[in-house]
């Protein structure tokens, strides 16, 4: 990166090697001890993996990794609502659809991200390995209309919280876990407000003033401007 | 009338009874002690509901939620340019840091690549966060044990270095500085002298602290052997930063992560310490402050030339795609999970903030110890608000 000439027009992982064997043994040794419950897995060489794996083996690839691939650290968890807003693209700063409550009649077809999916909530979870600096994204399809997972607190205690997280945030039911009550929210809040049919009230009722600032600019950088890129 | 046997039950029965009478004298009845949300040592607004048995702490619940500001709802309604105001507000004392990973996974995932001067300047101002951030944590440990001075000292330091973060981006606390593909601006002329200036002054903080803290008999009697900490544990509740460094863990995304900063183009330690308590804490993050201040010296000197911002459209869209990018902030690993439609907008954005995971363990670690050590160990884990409840 100290070579200006060089680095400019390259991508990040141009000098990447294409095959990653760290990252393909963590893949390898989840195939092996879960057989039919890893769904799928990405390695993106040298940089990251990805696995997708059933809701019942959830907890357990948390123990092969732990044990098997040495992923001692647990980073993060939390969960993703794949459903396309049904508030159309109002969460799109580009649309300002303030004043219409009504929910799109006809809403996007939901996609997933890597590693795919199936269902409305996805599981994710990041674990580290302190020593070989590779850390491992897992993913787990949850059920749509009332998604449920084992809890992670057997394998690593500090899942507690993220996992309550999860449960006032996206409503999903963690088997296990003692504790379930709200983290952040009132005790009497109805609602779970990272969902994507959760309407944002003040994005509702006002319009965003950012909207003016994207729609006034101009295509593509043609022209100079005042605040962006400093030339 | 009484016989022998008679007498021997009788004493027997006495000694129970007064064996039960001192045991009635010494129970200790429990006690909920309702700390913060208020307190000093909270640094914001944690609460921590604490159940006693005497002196000794039985169990210890925080209680966030005092300022959840719902940052990962809000940045799906924001275009990505825009998210960088919100996420300064995470943790506002080292807040270029905080944007720093969330820019890097959106140019990670535009394929975009920083200009190497933008590089060498962002790592430098992240290093400057690092020490305005920290040095208030070394004076602030000290007032928690009830030493008022060192303070006094991090404030009056404290302000050179926000000094020179203004100087480049115009703000003190809030810069909002960082854009996808490199920087709003460059550093303004004779910063490079002045901020050479100024790390002589922190280092002079340093030796202070040294002097008025380090050493002092009963800042080692308050927190040498307190809040010990093992490493696996640590690990295994997400603990990260000068926290797990402090318990031997030697890691360091700064070294480790290979993402998008200068660190690998300068000569630098990782710091460790291997006893896991108060002490070995606020030791280590005392060297890092010193430690910054030789990354930024090295960084100040070979500035490469060039532009500071890339070729970006005006218009960011960021390609569908998930993108994870972790840094190793003041308050130890942040991370954003960014996921991108397509859109203007991120689809979802997980923050992971290192002081959540980092107070999560204190259930584990206060349980069994006493009262005042409960506040030192709080002030060594060293957490803030905006970064629990972001």
């Amino acid at each position: 990166m100290s070579s200006p000439d060089t680095d400019l027009d390259e991508v990040p992982e141009g000098s990447e090697p294409v095959t990653d064997p760290e990252r393909d043994a963590i893949v390898a040794a989840l195939a092996a001890q879960l057989g039919d419950g890893l769904v799928a897995s990405e390695v993106l060489a040298g940089t990251d993996v990805w696995v997708r794996v059933t809701a019942d083996s959830w907890l357990a690839a948390a123990t092969v990794l732990r044990d098997t691939c040495g992923m001692a650290y647990f980073n993060f968890l939390s969960a993703i609502d794949w459903m396309p807003s049904p508030f159309g693209r109002d969460m799109d700063a580009q649309v300002d659809l303030v004043g219409t409550d009504e929910p799109q009649a006809d809403p996007e077809p939901m996609t997933w991200g890597i590693t795919g999916g199936s269902t409305r909530f996805q599981m994710i979870a990041r674990v580290h390995d302190p020593v070989g600096h590779i850390g491992v994204t897992v993913k787990a399809d949850l059920d749509s209309d009332s998604p449920r997972v084992d809890s992670w607190l057997p394998v690593y205690p500090g899942a507690n919280w993220h996992e309550r997280e999860a449960w006032e945030m996206f409503g999903i039911a963690i088997t296990g876990h003692p504790n379930l009550v709200n983290l952040y929210l009132p005790s009497q809040f109805e609602g779970n407000p990272l969902r994507k049919d959760y309407p944002l009230l003040a994005r509702r009722v006002k319009p965003w003033p950012g909207i003016v600032d994207v729609e006034a600019m101009p295509g593509d950088g043609d022209e100079p401007d005042d605040d962006g890129d400093g030339s | 009338m009484t016989d022998v046997s008679n007498r021997n039950q009788l004493a027997y029965i006495a000694a129970q009874a007064s064996d039960a009478r001192v045991n009635v004298e010494f129970e200790t009845e429990g006690m909920t002690l309702n700390l913060g949300p208020q307190h000093p040592a909270t640094h914001g607004t944690l609460r921590v509901i604490v159940k006693l048995d005497g002196e000794r702490v039985l169990r210890a619940d925080p209680m966030m939620g005092y300022m959840h500001r719902g940052y990962e709802k809000l940045a799906e309604v924001r275009t990505y340019p825009q998210v960088t105001a919100l996420v300064n507000r995470i943790d506002w004392l080292g807040s270029f840091a905080n944007e720093v990973p969330f820019i890097l996974a959106a140019e990670q995932l535009m394929e975009v690549e920083a200009p190497p001067r933008a590089q060498w300047i962002r790592t430098i101002l992240f290093e400057l966060s690092r020490i305005s951030n920290v040095i208030l944590f070394l004076g602030d440990m000290g007032v928690q044990l009830g030493a008022v001075t060192p303070v006094f000292f991090a404030f009056r330091d404290r302000e050179f270095v926000l000094n020179q973060i203004e100087a480049v981006t115009g703000g003190r606390f809030h810069p909002n500085f960082d854009r996808i593909g490199g920087l709003k601006d460059d550093i303004p002329r004779g910063w490079i002298e002045e901020t050479t200036g100024v790390l002589g002054r922190i280092r002079t903080f340093c030796d202070e602290m040294e002097d008025l803290v380090t050493g002092n008999e009963i800042f080692q009697a308050r927190t040498r052997g307190i809040g010990v900490i093992p490493p696996e544990v640590g690990l295994a509740y997400g603990l990260s930063g000068a926290n797990i460094r402090a318990s031997g863990v030697d890691w360091d995304l700064r070294r480790d992560g290979g993402v998008g900063l200068a660190h690998d183009q300068v000569d630098w330690k990782v710091w460790t310490h291997p006893d896991g308590d108060s002490f070995s804490r606020y030791w280590v993050r005392l060297q890092e402050v010193r430690e910054a201040c030789g990354i930024i010296e090295q960084l100040l000197g070979g500035i490469p030339s060039g532009p500071v911002m890339a070729k970006v459209p005006r218009i960011i869209k960021v390609p569908a795609g998930e993108a994870y990018v972790e840094t190793e902030n003041p308050l130890g690993v942040m991370g954003y999970y960014v996921v991108s439609k397509g859109d203007l907008v991120p689809f979802r954005v997980k923050i992971r903030s290192a002081s959540f995971s980092n107070i999560s363990i204190t259930p584990w670690v206060l349980e069994g110890t006493y009262v005042p050590d409960v506040v030192s160990i709080l002030a060594s884990l060293y957490f803030i608000l905006g970064d629990i409840d972001r």
